[in-house]
């Protein structure tokens, strides 16, 4: 049956995607909730909240307020701690009781940005959406509040890299190794959005070359940038070392057509085992290229249970929204490569354990490996 | 010299001598902030507690983001399952079919029969007035086998009569049936941490004959709906009380309400109360109070007079308890808390009379998310939100009072406090796990 998860986890959600994306700049957040979202959000999905600082907040609107349709107390409160705390930008975000009552969070943070000049945006997130539909807005608004001006390009081709969170990523280096992999490739690095650059940084997006998406958080982001700006992305992580070349091909041909193109393709053969791979889709995607480049007995179907574009999936790939669906297909398989909490849907197959934060938050975060731009091996139920 | 007025502001925002406070709440309710600290048990630890039971939840994707993975860190998510409310059911009212169909589903899914559902919904129920007799009877006349537990996660209506935390501890029990007394079986209800067996009320039962009896100690469902058997219900954390109440008029089970207070004469009353309650001789506790304060004196001696910081998270009662720390020459400088219990007023006069200058300290306040943490001076931390705001890595790791009770519970924190003066522990580590007392992947 659609909507019951019997014997798993459930994504991250819409909130919490907002509040991932906007973490490191600057900025102040705040969840209009009741409560527990801020503690679910900072225990499971937010593995920096311990050492990096992020004015991170609820509202925690009571029943009366709900009732009473009380925005006032919310201004208020949002105007009271701006002034003390003084962030580079206010967002509001919406949960499952504003959604209900239809609380109208653009307006207030109009109100807000009014009364503190500090440039506010509220969230239409209602808590019943994927967090990557809260990234895709977190990121798309960035561009649209503080990417305004077209600079001149840099000197040397460069990239803004577009979707990194620690839901997909993790802290494990991968966005590091991204960095790199891009000096590797003779391309400088002009922003992230949003893992280790600054709003500042991001800001100058204009003055790079080229865009790389590497979740579908930042699609939007970057066909924003492209309309805004002309600036053409690619979509795909560099993982693996075939894979890797392949795509530093691709952003160097983005760059030259000025043609915005998706990097990853099904490799066309008869392979002997049959593999599912379950998660984000250009994650997903970008991965189960690079295995099938560096292992070619292998054949990956990726199943997304996320959102995703018509275009990002490759022959075969399928969205699976519910668990029933991804049970019909994973019987089947020779192996499974997804997050540890899904084993207990594939239960008489080989499984390959892949953690994903927005999955099962902190509990595997220890194990995730990055596979950026590194040859890929498989044994012993892991992916390393 | 300049001053960082911001600093200052953030500062005077977040803490307010007991001279200046107000009682219960002494700061002004706004933006929240939540500090890593994690030890306290949610909705979600307590309802574990009833053996054979299985959860669901039927909340929106974000809410359930914190109960599955509660779950799932408590090695646990074979006894949990969710049913995800999506925008077309806050629209077009198909709220019931979805919970009728989606908790059949998952038990069909399921490769076990729980004696038990422990069945939650939340604030967007409340405010679509969905028909939750007609889900609850539907469930019950399908799987008769199953017996299905109304359970909320309603943040939202926390200000609004019971809180989360004590409708949880009363629903824990409303399973329980009317059953024959047993004069010689005691409940102990309410706490989500067993008692220590050392403790003076586990004592007095045993040594008269009664069969003391905790959700934590039962083994099968059977075990937990036989504690409709018992004669009473004790109960000693003030969250309890309404569980209790409940019971009582259900069931007809009394109950004796013994709150673990820090004040050895309150204390002595208390078992008093008990003693005259079952009929049975009082006793003397003069060696366990000896016991106590003797321990009292020899961690103030070893502590001397450093800083200790106190949290609300150590026991419910944490004003009596930090008055105790005061009574017995320590040199308390702070207590993190946002609100007090009604019950602590006399509490805090005293302390706001003798010690006005002592320093309560918000631990939700937005400006506590960029306050420095770190001193320089030793600070002895007893609770794990003292720990984390003072930066120290010598406390006493305790979340509601651990099970220690009475003057045993005295004694043994006491000795707890003189082994976190001596030692460190590895506070990143402890602090985030969460359910303090309950198993943990993490």
């Amino acid at each position: 049956m659609k909507q019951t998860v019997g014997l798993t986890s459930t994504y991250s959600s819409d909130e919490f995607g907002i509040c991932s994306a906007l973490y490191e700049l600057g900025g102040m957040v705040v969840m209009h909730d009741a409560s527990g979202c801020n503690s679910t959000y900072t225990t499971h999905d937010e593995p920096r909240w311990y050492e990096m600082d992020s004015l991170i907040f609820i509202s925690a609107i009571s029943e009366m307020e709900a009732v009473m349709g009380d925005d006032d107390k919310l201004i208020r409160d949002i105007i009271e701690t701006a002034e003390r705390l003084q962030p580079a930008f206010i967002a509001i975000v919406g949960a499952p009781i504003p959604y209900m009552i239809g609380t109208d969070l653009e307006a207030i943070a109009m109100i807000v940005e009014a009364e503190t000049g500090i440039p506010s945006f509220g969230f239409p997130a209602n808590g019943m959406q994927n967090y990557t539909i809260g990234i895709s807005m977190a990121l798309e608004t960035l561009t649209k509040r503080f990417c305004t001006e077209k600079l001149p390009k840099t000197e040397r081709m460069s990239v803004n890299v577009l979707g990194a969170t620690p839901l997909d990523f993790s802290l494990n280096g991968s966005i590091d190794s991204i960095r790199k992999w891009l000096l590797e490739q003779q391309m400088d690095f002009n922003s992230c959005f949003a893992m280790g650059s600054s709003l500042e940084e991001i800001r100058e997006a204009s003055k790079a070359h080229v865009n790389l998406v590497i979740s579908y958080g930042g699609l939007k982001a970057a066909k924003r940038l492209e309309e805004r700006f002309g600036i053409p992305y690619v979509i795909g992580v560099p993982f693996g070392k075939s894979y890797a070349d392949q795509l530093a091909w691709e952003v160097h041909e983005a760059v030259r057509t000025k043609q915005s193109r998706i990097a990853f393709k099904k490799v066309q053969r008869k392979a002997k085992k049959q593999f599912v791979m379950i998660g984000e889709i250009v994650f997903c995607t970008s991965l189960a290229t690079a295995v099938e480049l560096e292992y070619p007995d292998i054949d990956i179907r990726v199943l997304t249970p996320l959102d995703t574009a018509n275009e990002l999936l490759r022959d075969g790939d399928k969205r699976a929204g519910e668990e029933d669906d991804l049970m019909r297909y994973l019987n089947d398989a020779d192996g499974v490569i997804a997050d540890p909490l899904y084993r207990p849907l594939c239960r008489q197959t080989t499984f390959y354990s892949m953690p994903h934060i927005a999955f099962s938050g902190r509990i595997y975060e220890k194990e995730i490996p990055d596979l950026i731009n590194r040859k890929l091996k498989y044994r012993e139920e892991t992916l390393c | 010299m300049l001053t960082n007025l911001r600093e200052e502001a953030c500062i005077e925002s977040t803490r307010v001598s007991f001279a200046d406070a107000h009682f219960p709440v002494p700061f002004r309710q706004g933006l929240e902030y939540s500090s890593p600290v994690r030890g306290t048990w949610n909705i979600v630890h307590t309802g574990m507690l009833i053996p054979e039971s299985h959860q669901i939840f039927v909340c929106a994707q974000g809410c359930l983001r914190g109960v599955v993975l509660t779950a799932a860190e408590m090695n646990a998510l074979d006894r949990y399952s969710s049913v995800m409310i999506r925008e077309e059911n806050v629209i077009d009212g198909t709220m019931e079919s979805l919970m009728i169909e989606g908790v059949a589903d998952v038990l069909h899914k399921l490769n076990y029969r729980p004696k038990a559902v422990l069945l939650f919904i939340s604030c967007q129920h409340f405010f679509l007035a969905y028909d939750q007799e007609l889900v609850f009877e539907t469930l019950r006349e399908r799987f008769p086998d199953i017996r299905f537990m109304e359970c909320y996660m309603i943040p939202t209506l926390r200000k609004s009569g019971l809180t989360p935390d004590q409708k949880m501890r009363m629903q824990l029990f409303s399973l329980l049936e009317p059953k024959e007394k047993d004069h010689k079986k005691i409940n102990l209800i309410g706490s989500n941490l067993p008692i220590s067996i050392t403790s003076e009320l586990v004592k007095i039962l045993n040594q008269n004959g009664y069969q003391l009896q905790l959700l934590n100690w039962c083994e099968t469902f059977d075990d937990y709906m036989d504690m409709a058997e018992s004669c009473l219900n004790l109960v000693y954390e003030p969250i309890g009380i309404p569980a209790a109440r409940d019971l009582e008029k259900r069931l007809g089970q009394p109950y004796c309400y013994l709150p673990f207070v820090f004040d050895f004469d309150e204390l002595e009353k208390n078992y008093r109360k008990l003693t005259d309650r079952l009929n049975i001789v009082p006793q003397s506790y003069e060696k366990e109070k000896e016991e106590a304060i003797s321990a009292l004196k020899s961690a103030k001696e070893l502590i001397g007079d450093a800083c200790i910081a106190t949290d609300y998270t150590f026991t419910f009662r944490i004003l009596s308890f930090t008055k105790m720390l005061l009574l017995h020459g320590f040199h308390v400088t702070e207590l993190y808390a946002d609100t007090f219990l009604p019950e602590e007023q006399t509490d805090f006069e005293w302390i706001r009379e003798h010690y006005p200058e002592i320093q309560i300290i918000s631990t939700n306040r937005p400006d506590m998310r960029i306050l420095p943490k770190e001193r320089d001076d030793k600070v002895l931390a007893i609770g794990q939100k003292a720990a984390y705001f003072t930066g120290t890595d010598h406390f006493v790791n305790v979340v509601e009072s651990g099970g220690m009770f009475g003057f045993d519970g005295i004694r043994q924190i006491a000795e707890l406090m003189k082994d976190a003066y001596l030692n460190e522990k590895p506070r990143k580590e402890i602090i985030q796990k969460k359910g303090y007392g309950c198993e943990s992947c993490i």
